[in-house]
């Protein structure tokens, strides 16, 4: 089969933000009548690529094609007149303006929306509601049914199902499977293989920046495109034999059952022992959020139990959580720090936090705690003015240097080594395991899969809001992972 | 119905504020009566113009602390061009001073859009600037007035066919005002520019993924605020027959009634007829407090507890009304 001529061609596209590389060289063709996906593991350049291809960010190098016209646009707007069209995964709706007013503002034909929001399901929606009162549903499908009303030549659309309910799922896929039909293009982003598997056409798939592989959807090629996110098959570094410590106790520390909370999260079960430290694989956006935030007292559950210790609990406030010994060492660093303050401040803050310290702040004994966490730590003690001008993985350090500092129970790491050295990461590992051994109990949220082997005793995977898998650390490699975090295994609500 | 209701009832709720404390007023002081709504009317109307230019820029997500001092420009730079001139030439100068409103605004907005540097900074920066420049044209207060440009908000109305016994209750500012609001802010709020600001004012990420430019719809914002301002300046300068190069204490006040008349300090709620109302409300509260011989700065406390007690208030509703 010959293809027809490509309606959107991307080629050699690169991207540098500062220092990373975030895509080296990513192609994309996606010919009339197609559905494409785009795959690739997390930092893969997924969304970098998806940014340039959409004119909201500019490439450094490589050309992007619509129609055969150059179109390294520079803006949203510029891509839209060449005829692509995104439907982004966050909804790019004003919140403060009624849908009809939205409509406006991208001059979308009002008649063609309401057709298609009738054919997606959502026929009563009022023109006059304010976006902000919609739920998260109603506004992908509002989102879809705009981009759809405009009738794009391409059409992008990243993740679109997330948030949706499974019948509306249906009715999305079935029309967008129509608007390929119909010899459009569709560049389709999902973690979802079963959607992949009933609409598209090919797979294209990312790997550190670079389009590793192009290949027809068909019966068991699963297997193939999660080779191709994962590259050559990475060897992994020794791990030291240690002593699983389940056995000190019965009654597990943090006993989870049947979680629940807003749409993403929907039924998590889980059990986290004295000395061990359980890993969380999950792609974006699987629940893995909502999980932690509950832990730590950030969010309510709607449903489901929390028990520590035995005893059941329910969070109102993160200091609940803390009392109770849950703390969470949150993925984004400027969460957790006083940026403007010094380290030393930085460790000595947990200490402090409890009531009944408002007297004078005993210094020998904090000096002496603190300056045994740096150590420990080997934190670069040179720039300890502010903890603003430390590297990001010092930062990390500084954020788990202040519980160590105090004595931790249970910690909760969410994604702990994101974007930080490699040498910094090992250190990582240690303390994680120094503190598991001296009876801590760690749940380790990781994006990535190898750190599974290198920093867990076990690992539940998350997919769907639901735990799908447990994996022992010795059977963790990154192929097992990943396909079960794409849901590719069937032992569902298995208990950890 | 409702949801109208639901949607202006902040703006209703101000309208009733505003007549019970007429009604307060009249009570206070039995003569109250056109010559002090007049008086009331002149008084707010600089803070009204102002006011209005600092709602369009928080509506669109942005704050301008350079109000007050553009407003000391335009009125200083309308007195001098108009001292001495014709009728014809006032014109001119009327017109030369609203153009150079909209280009200090555009520039407050083209400095913030290029150097990226935080609103509340330059447009701080700006303050200082554009002091310095008012002072230039006019050391001291002076310069003159077209004597048509005072008539238009000096008195009550008159309208050919209506005894003066009706007319003379209508202040010709509030009219100058409403026109002049009407005119200016009506066709924007129409356009797709004015769902331009509200958009960049809610969600600046989702108005660009939406295809708004969101640069140049900033500049827009902070120009048609200087236009404002230079209106504001203006009214000053109708209002005294001079140029008055030391601001006002209009910055303050402007961002105080913004926030009373229901625009949210973030951007992309809200709209400018609340905020005017506030205006009337703040300056009736402190014409009410002159009348009972209050002690200024006890007036200036209740006045402060007030605004604070009136916007906590409509919290409380909005948050009933969420669960409701």
């Amino acid at each position: 089969m010959s293809p027809p001529a490509a309606l959107l061609d991307a080629t050699g596209v690169a991207k540098r933000f500062g220092a990373v590389l975030a895509l080296r060289d990513a192609s994309l063709q996606v010919a009339p009548g197609q559905v494409v996906a785009l795959m690739g593991a997390n930092g893969a350049g997924k969304s970098t690529f998806v940014k340039i291809l959409t004119g909201a960010l500019k490439p450094d190098a490589g050309h992007v094609r619509i129609k055969g016209q150059d179109s390294t646009v520079a803006s949203p707007a510029g891509a839209r007149r060449s005829g692509l069209v995104p439907v982004y995964q966050e909804p790019s709706l004003i919140p403060d303006l009624s849908v009809a007013d939205n409509l406006r503002l991208g001059d979308t034909p009002v008649d063609r929306f309401r057709h298609w929001v009738g054919a997606l399901g959502l026929p009563g929606l009022r023109q006059d509601a304010l976006i902000r009162t919609l739920p998260l549903a109603s506004l992908r499908i509002v989102d879809l049914a705009r981009a759809l009303a405009v009738e794009p030549d391409v059409l992008l659309l990243d993740e679109l199902t997330a948030a949706l309910p499974t019948d509306l799922v249906e009715r999305v896929l079935s029309v967008v499977r129509a608007q390929a039909d119909a010899g459009r293009a569709v560049i389709y982003i999902s973690h979802r293989f079963t959607e992949i598997a009933a609409i598209c056409d090919r797979a294209t798939v990312l790997r550190d920046g670079q389009t590793v592989g192009d290949v027809a959807i068909a019966p068991g090629i699963e297997d193939t495109i999660v080779e191709m996110m994962l590259g050559a098959p990475v060897t992994v570094a020794a791990r030291s034999a240690r002593a699983t410590g389940a056995a000190a106790s019965d009654a597990p520390r943090l006993r989870v059952r049947g979680l629940a909370t807003g749409t993403r999260l929907t039924d998590v079960s889980l059990d986290l022992r004295q000395g061990e430290v359980l890993g969380v694989v999950a792609l974006e956006g699987q629940g893995q959020d909502e999980l932690f935030d509950v832990l730590a007292g950030n969010r309510r559950a709607t449903a489901g139990t929390v028990e520590v210790n035995g005893k059941p609990v329910a969070f109102r406030h993160p200091a609940d959580a803390i009392a109770a010994g849950l703390t969470l060492v949150p993925g984004d660093r400027a969460h957790a720090l006083l940026m403007q303050r010094s380290v030393r401040e930085n460790i000595a803050l947990p200490l402090l936090a409890r009531l009944g310290t408002w007297g004078a702040i005993p210094i020998g004994a904090e000096r002496s705690r603190v300056g045994a966490a740096i150590e420990r730590l080997q934190i670069d003690t040179r720039a300890q003015g502010e903890v603003r001008r430390l590297s990001g993985g010092n930062q990390q350090k500084v954020t788990i240097a202040r519980w160590i500092a105090k004595g931790v129970q249970t910690l909760l790491l969410f994604d702990p080594t994101r974007g930080i050295d490699i040498r910094t990461k090992q250190q990582i590992y240690v303390l994680v395991r120094e503190l598991a051994d001296q009876g801590a109990a760690v749940l380790f949220y990781t994006s990535e899969l190898a750190e599974v082997r290198m920093a867990c005793d076990r690992a539940v995977v998350i997919f769907g809001g639901r735990v799908v898998d447990v994996i022992d650390a010795a059977d963790a490699d990154e192929p097992t992972l990943l396909r079960a975090a794409y849901g590719l295994t069937a032992t569902a609500g298995v208990p950890a | 119905m409702m949801r109208l209701i639901g949607g202006n009832g902040w703006t209703i709720g101000l309208a009733v504020l505003l007549a019970l404390l007429l009604v307060a007023t009249k009570a206070i002081q039995p003569d109250f009566g056109p010559s002090g709504l007049d008086n009331l009317a002149r008084s707010a109307l600089p803070f009204a113009l102002a006011t209005v230019g600092m709602a369009i820029v928080v509506i669109a997500g942005g704050i301008d602390l350079s109000v007050a001092a553009m407003m000391a420009v335009a009125s200083v730079t309308a007195a001098v061009l108009m001292d001495g001139a014709s009728d014809g030439q006032a014109v001119f100068a009327v017109l030369a001073v609203l153009l150079l409103g909209l280009g200090m605004g555009a520039l407050n907005g083209a400095l913030i859009v290029v150097t990226r540097v935080p609103d509340i900074v330059v447009t701080l920066a700006m303050l200082f600037v554009w002091q310095g420049v008012a002072l230039l044209i006019l050391n001291a207060p002076g310069g003159g007035a077209a004597p048509w440009l005072r008539a238009l908000a000096v008195g009550g109305v008159t309208l050919p066919g209506v005894p003066p016994a009706f007319t003379e209750w209508l202040p010709r500012g509030v009219v100058f005002l409403a026109v002049v609001v009407a005119a200016v802010w009506l066709p924007i709020r129409r356009s797709k520019l004015g769902l331009r600001f509200y958009a960049i004012g809610s969600d600046p990420q989702a108005a660009f993924r939406s295809g708004v430019s969101v640069g140049p719809t900033r500049i827009a914002a902070y120009a048609v605020c200087g236009l404002f301002a230079a209106l504001g300046g203006l009214s000053v300068t109708m209002a005294t027959g001079i140029g008055e190069p030391i601001p006002g204490p209009y910055l303050l006040a402007s961002v105080a009634a913004v926030v009373l008349g229901g625009v949210v300090l973030g951007g992309g709620r809200g709209g400018i007829l609340g905020p005017i109302l506030a205006v009337f409300v703040l300056r009736t509260v402190r014409m009410d407090l002159t009348l009972l011989s209050v002690d200024p700065n006890v007036a200036a406390i209740v006045e402060g507890t007030i605004m604070v007690a009136v916007v906590m208030f409509g919290a409380v509703l909005a948050t009933r009304g969420r669960r409701g």
